[in-house]
């Protein structure tokens, strides 16, 4: 690995990097029921691997396979891809100052901004973690992602429900532990975690009271509609609520 | 146009869609952010979407909310969490209790 500035930058780096192989593994794994999915939906082995490799969006897949298979229009499908796909742009945001990185690169950072090297990255306590963190699962995820999706699509429904070996878990559980030192608060201080606790709580009851109701992708996003009026009124942010900013400074200046 | 090659085209728009939101969020210029109110908005709302996921994960199938067996591996592993247990056995213990109950027929 590049350069490293001492003992304690090295092993958060190394601590990035396990949770980053251990995403990518379960994270990859699933793709093995996209590919099966896919190709019961209707498209061809060269198609359902393009999507993997261009869409490279979990959840915009799995919604674009499923309304081309119910016989849904093409637009349709685009609509709701990118509905589901419009909550990686906030990730961009988020992520953009912290890697830091501009022409190509920026662009490659683009392409693996999805939930989990987010989650991973803004995990990190060091900015060195941070970008091992959001590297590492953005392209340990696009390598398994695209293999086990040509496995699927090739084995088809052989290898059954993930369900059964509790993938569709593994999933929530990771995220809930990477999102866990934020409701801590950690290094943003007290009151920062009351603030992000509460946010977490009314988010995910608006996500959840709206299932029902709206189509895929808006719930999440609705969530995040909380963030923003939290943040931006500041509501609940106490004397401490300074020094967030101060966290999002881990990026270079 | 057939329907190979209408899927073809559905494929490549809707992948440009989802690249051009992606890219859109990484162009967004420095200096808005440098805000501290959109700083801290911007960390809270990764904060929000995460944590939705989490419970969109854990409790709906479509558009239904549905009670399973993710949900005790849910709470598995958040007394994991709670007991400082590393990443990766907070997520093999989720998965492990799902897939136990489930073969025990939850």
């Amino acid at each position: 690995m590049g350069a490293v500035t001492g003992p304690r930058d090295d092993d958060g780096v190394r601590a990035a990097v396990r949770q980053a192989l251990s995403v990518s593994v379960a994270t990859g794994l699933y793709a093995v029921s996209f590919g099966a999915l896919a190709v019961a939906a209707g498209l061809d082995v060269p198609q359902t691997a393009a999507l993997s490799l261009l869409m490279f969006s979990g959840g915009s897949q799995f919604a674009f396979v499923g309304i081309l298979g119910a016989g849904g229009a093409g637009a349709a499908a685009i609509a709701t891809a990118g509905l589901l796909g419009a909550r990686n742009s906030l990730y961009g945001v988020r992520m953009a100052p912290l890697l830091g990185v501009s022409g190509w690169r920026r662009a490659l950072a683009a392409h693996v901004t999805i939930d989990e090297s987010t989650a991973v990255g803004t995990a990190q306590p060091t900015s060195a973690a941070t970008r091992a963190g959001f590297w590492w699962t953005g392209v340990g995820i696009f390598v398994l992602w695209n293999a086990f999706t040509l496995v699927g699509a090739l084995l088809g429904d052989r290898l059954g429900d993930p369900g059964r070996y509790g993938l569709d878990a593994a999933a929530p559980a990771a995220f809930l532990a990477l999102v866990w030192p934020r409701l801590q608060g950690g290094a943003a201080g007290r009151t920062a975690g009351r603030t992000a606790r509460r946010t977490a709580v009314v988010a995910t009851l608006v996500a959840l009271v709206l299932t029902p109701v709206v189509p895929a992708g808006l719930p999440v996003l609705a969530a995040a509609g909380v963030a923003i009026v939290v943040g931006w009124t500041g509501a609940g942010a106490g004397p401490e609520s300074g020094e967030r900013s101060g966290a999002g400074g881990a990026g270079p200046a | 146009m057939s329907p190979w090659a209408m899927t073809w085209l559905a494929i490549l728009a809707a992948s440009a869609v989802c690249f051009a939101l992606k890219l859109l969020g990484h162009l967004v210029p420095e200096h808005w952010l440098a805000d501290p109110r959109v700083a801290r908005t911007a960390a809270l709302v990764t904060v929000a979407l995460l944590a939705a996921l989490v419970g969109v994960q854990t409790l709906t199938t479509g558009h239904h909310l549905v009670l399973d067996a993710r949900v005790p591996a849910l709470l598995v592993a958040a007394g994991a969490l709670a007991l400082r247990a590393p990443f990766i056995v907070v997520v093999v213990a989720a998965a492990a209790t799902a897939a136990v109950l489930r073969a025990l027929g939850m």
